[in-house]
C-alpha cells in the first residue's frame, strides 16, 4: 500500500533517468541518511563506532569499488586489498612530504595513485578474461604488498614497516573521537556512493554493463572496450584507494602492509557476492553481513559456552567460527545467488501488491 | 655453470611439487568448469588426516587407504551438498562457493586433529644422495626423485584415464557442454562425484609429499597459491600444462630468486611466478596448453 508508484508520472527524460526515480525511494534514502547522521551519533557507544560502524562503512566503500569492477564491468579481481594499500600508503606520503596539504586532498590523491596503479594492472584485462584475469590480479596483490614492504621510502624508512597515520585535521578541527571519525567516514562514503549510483545509470555504467554481459557484442555496437575496461579499473581502484586511506586514518591508525592481505581481498569479494553483484545497495548489505557475522558468531558461541558451561577451548571456538562462516557463505550462494540486494528487490515487488496476493 | 644447473634442477624438482597441487585444480576444472579454490585446503586436510590416523595408532599401510576413503567421502559430500544445488550458476558463484568450502574444510581439519605443527615421516630421505653430489656436484635427494616419479605416474594414469576409459570420455563430454552431455545420457552427478573423489586422491598424494617436506601445518593451505600461476601458465584445462607449467614456474622462480633477488631486496618468490605467468598470458591468453577460447556472439 505504502510502496506504490502509481500516479508518479514522469514527464521528462530527466525525471525518468533520475538516480532515485520513485518517490518512496527518495524519502527512504533521506530518512536513512538522516538516521545515520543524526540518530546514530546520539545513540551509539564508542565501541559500536570503532568496532562495527566505521569498519562497516569503510569496507562498504571498498566493496563498492570492487562492485564497479566486478559487478558492473564483469572483470573479476582478487587484488582489492592491494589497491586499498596503495591508497593508504600514498595518502600517508602525501601528508608526510607535502606540508600543509589538506587531508581530504591527500585522501583523493591516494585514490588517484591507486587508480593509476589500477589501470596499470588492468591493462592485461584487454587480452585476458575470466579466471585467468582473476589469477593475474593476484599478481597485483602480491607484488604491491612486496613493494610496500621492501621499498623503505614508502614507509618513511620505519624499521618495522609500520606507519602511523597522521592526525586527521580539517579546517582546524581535529577528528579524534570515534563519533567525529564516524561522521567523517559517513560523509565521504555517502558522497561516493551517490556518485557511484550516478555513474551506474550514465554512459559509463551502461557501457560497463554491456562489456560485462558480452564484450564482443559490446564492441560491435560501438563501445570502446579498452576505454570502458580501463575506466572501470581506474574508478574501482580510486574507490578502493580512498577506502584504504580511510582504513588507515579513521580505523586502524597504525598500518602495516600486512593489514591489506589477500584475506581482506577475499572478504571484500564475499561482500559483493553476498550483497549482490552490480548493485550499490548490495555493497552495503554485504559489508554489513560480513562485518557483523563474526561478531555475532563469537557472541553466540561465547553465550552458549557460558550458559551451558561447556568450557570449549579458544581454538575450538575460532575453528567453529571459521566453519560457520564458510558454511553460511555456501548456504547464501545456494539460497540466493543474486545476493541480499535481490531479496530487497523481491520485497519491493511484494510491497507493491500488498495486501493482495497478486 | 654447475651452480646454475644446481639451481635449475632444484627449481624443476620443486616445480614438480607445485604441479601435484595444480593437477587437482585441473581435474575439477576440466570436468566441471569449477575453479576449485578449496584444493589447497583439501591438501591440508588430507595430510592432517593421515598424520592424525598415525597418531591414533594406525600403521601407515592402513592409514593411506583410510585417508583415501575420507578424502573420497569429502569429495562426494561436497558434490552433493555444495555443487548439486548450484548447477547452472555462473562460474564466479561456484568459485565463491569453493572459497566458502575452503574455510569449512580448514576449520573442520583443525577441529578434528588440532592445529599444532606435526612432522610426517614417509621413510624417504630428504638429504642429497652422496654419489650424485660426488659425480656432478649437484644435490639431489631421494625424496625429490620419488616426488618426480610419483608425479610422472599420476600424470600417466590420469592421461590414460581421460583418454582411454568410458568414464574419461564422459568427463571430457561433460567439460565440453553440461547440457549436451546430459542429453546423451551421461549422468552428470556421478561424473562429478568421481572427479571430486579423484581430486581428493590427488590432494592426498600432494599432501603426503608436501607434508613430509615442510611439516603438516596450516601453511600447507598456501600451496594452493603457489599452484595458481602454474595453472594459468599451463592452461586451466590441461593436465600436461599443469606439469610443464609447474616445471617452468619452479625453475624460473628459483633462478630469479638467485640471480635477480639480491638486486631488489629478495623475497620475490611470492610474486615472481604470477608476473611471469602474466607475461605468458599476454602472448597466449588461454595458457600454454589451454583450449583455445573462441568467442561468438
Amino acid at each position: 500500500m505504502l510502496y506504490r508508484e502509481a500516479g508518479q508520472f514522469k514527464t521528462s527524460y530527466q525525471t525518468d533517468t533520475a538516480i532515485f526515480p520513485i518517490r518512496q525511494d527518495q524519502i527512504a534514502i533521506v530518512v536513512v541518511v538522516a538516521v545515520a547522521f543524526v540518530a546514530v551519533p546520539l545513540l551509539a557507544t564508542p565501541y559500536i563506532f570503532t568496532g562495527i560502524l566505521i569498519p562497516f562503512l569503510i569496507l562498504a566503500l571498498a566493496a563498492l569499488g570492487l562492485n564497479i569492477l566486478t559487478g558492473y564491468a564483469g572483470q573479476l579481481s582478487l587484488g582489492t586489498a592491494a589497491f586499498m594499500a596503495v591508497g593508504a600508503f600514498a595518502s600517508y606520503n602525501f601528508m608526510l612530504r607535502i606540508p600543509g596539504i589538506p587531508i581530504l586532498l591527500a585522501f583523493a590523491g591516494g585514490g588517484v595513485i591507486a587508480a593509476l596503479v589500477g589501470v596499470l594492472f588492468g591493462l592485461p584485462s584487454l587480452r585476458i578474461r575470466g579466471f585467468y584475469l582473476a589469477v593475474a590480479t593476484l599478481a597485483a596483490q602480491f607484488f604491491i604488498l612486496w613493494f610496500l614492504t621492501k621499498v623503505g621510502w614508502v614507509t618513511n624508512y620505519s624499521s618495522s614497516g609500520v606507519i602511523t597515520a597522521q592526525q586527521v585535521v580539517i579546517l582546524g578541527h581535529a577528528f579524534t573521537t570515534p563519533v567525529s571519525k564516524y561522521l567523517l567516514v559517513l560523509s565521504i562514503v555517502t558522497l561516493m556512493a551517490l556518485a557511484a549510483k550516478n555513474m551506474a545509470r550514465g554512459n559509463a555504467g551502461r557501457s560497463w554493463m554491456a562489456v560485462r554481459d558480452m564484450d564482443v557484442a559490446a564492441e560491435v555496437i560501438g563501445i570502446r572496450l579498452m576505454r570502458a575496461k580501463l575506466l572501470a579499473f581506474a574508478v574501482s581502484s580510486f574507490y578502493c584507494g580512498v577506502a584504504g586511506a580511510l582504513f588507515a586514518y579513521a580505523y586502524l591508525g597504525t598500518v602495516e602492509p600486512e593489514a591489506f592481505s589477500l584475506d581482506l581481498s577475499f572478504r571484500i569479494l564475499f561482500m559483493i557476492i553476498i550483497g549482490g553483484m552490480g548493485t550499490v545497495l548490495g555493497a552495503f548489505l554485504g559489508s554489513a553481513f560480513v562485518t557483523l557475522l563474526p561478531v555475532l558468531l563469537s557472541v553466540t558461541v561465547r553465550f552458549l559456552d557460558s550458559t551451558l558451561s561447556l568450557h570449549i577451548a579458544e581454538s575450538t571456538i575460532s575453528n567453529l567460527e571459521l566453519m560457520v562462516f564458510g558454511g553460511l557463505i555456501i548456504f547464501f550462494l545456494i539460497v540466493e545467488p543474486h545476493g541480499l540486494a535481490r531479496l530487497w528487490q523481491i520485497g519491493k515487488e511484494k510491497l507493491r501488491l500488498w495486501p493482495f496476493p497478486h | 655453470m654447475s651452480f646454475f644447473f644446481e639451481v635449475l634442477i632444484g627449481g624443476l624438482l620443486s616445480g614438480v611439487m607445485y604441479s601435484l597441487v595444480a593437477l587437482g585444480f585441473v581435474l575439477i576444472y576440466k570436468a566441471s568448469g569449477v575453479f576449485n579454490f578449496a584444493q589447497g585446503a583439501m591438501v591440508f586436510f588430507a595430510a592432517l588426516t593421515y598424520v592424525g590416523l598415525l597418531e591414533l595408532g594406525l600403521p601407515p599401510w592402513a592409514s593411506v587407504p583410510a585417508t583415501l576413503v575420507v578424502m573420497i567421502a569429502l569429495g562426494l559430500v561436497t558434490e552433493r551438498v555444495v555443487l548439486r544445488p548450484l548447477v547452472n550458476q555462473p562460474q564466479i558463484t561456484l568459485f565463491m562457493a569453493t572459497i566458502g568450502l575452503t574455510f569449512l574444510i580448514e576449520g573442520l581439519a583443525q577441529l578434528m586433529w588440532g592445529a599444532n605443527v606435526r612432522g610426517l615421516e614417509l621413510g624417504l630421505q630428504d638429504e642429497p644422495i652422496q654419489w650424485v653430489t660426488d659425480k656432478t656436484g649437484m644435490s639431489l635427494s631421494k625424496f625429490d626423485l620419488v616426488a618426480a616419479a610419483v608425479a610422472a605416474i599420476l600424470v600417466t594414469m590420469l592421461a590414460l584415464f581421460f583418454s582411454r576409459t568410458r568414464i574419461g570420455r564422459a568427463l571430457r563430454a561433460v567439460a565440453d557442454d553440461h547440457q549436451a552431455a546430459l542429453a546423451v545420457g551421461i549422468p552428470l552427478q556421478h561424473i562429478w562425484a568421481i572427479v571430486w573423489g579423484v581430486a581428493g586422491a590427488v590432494a592426498l598424494v600432494a599432501g603426503l609429499l608436501w607434508g613430509a617436506r615442510n611439516g603438516v601445518q596450516f601453511a600447507l593451505t598456501f600451496v594452493a597459491l603457489k599452484a595458481l600461476p602454474v595453472l594459468i601458465l599451463g592452461g586451466f584445462d590441461s593436465i600436461p600444462g599443469a606439469i610443464v607449467g609447474g616445471l617452468i614456474i619452479g625453475a624460473s622462480e628459483k633462478l630469479a630468486e638467485v640471480y635477480i633477488g639480491p638486486f631488489v631486496g629478495g623475497g620475490i618468490e611470492g610474486w615472481f611466478p604470477y608476473v611471469l605467468a602474466l607475461v605468458f598470458l599476454l602472448i597466449r591468453p588461454e595458457g600454454l596448453f589451454g583450449e583455445k577460447i573462441i568467442r561468438r556472439i
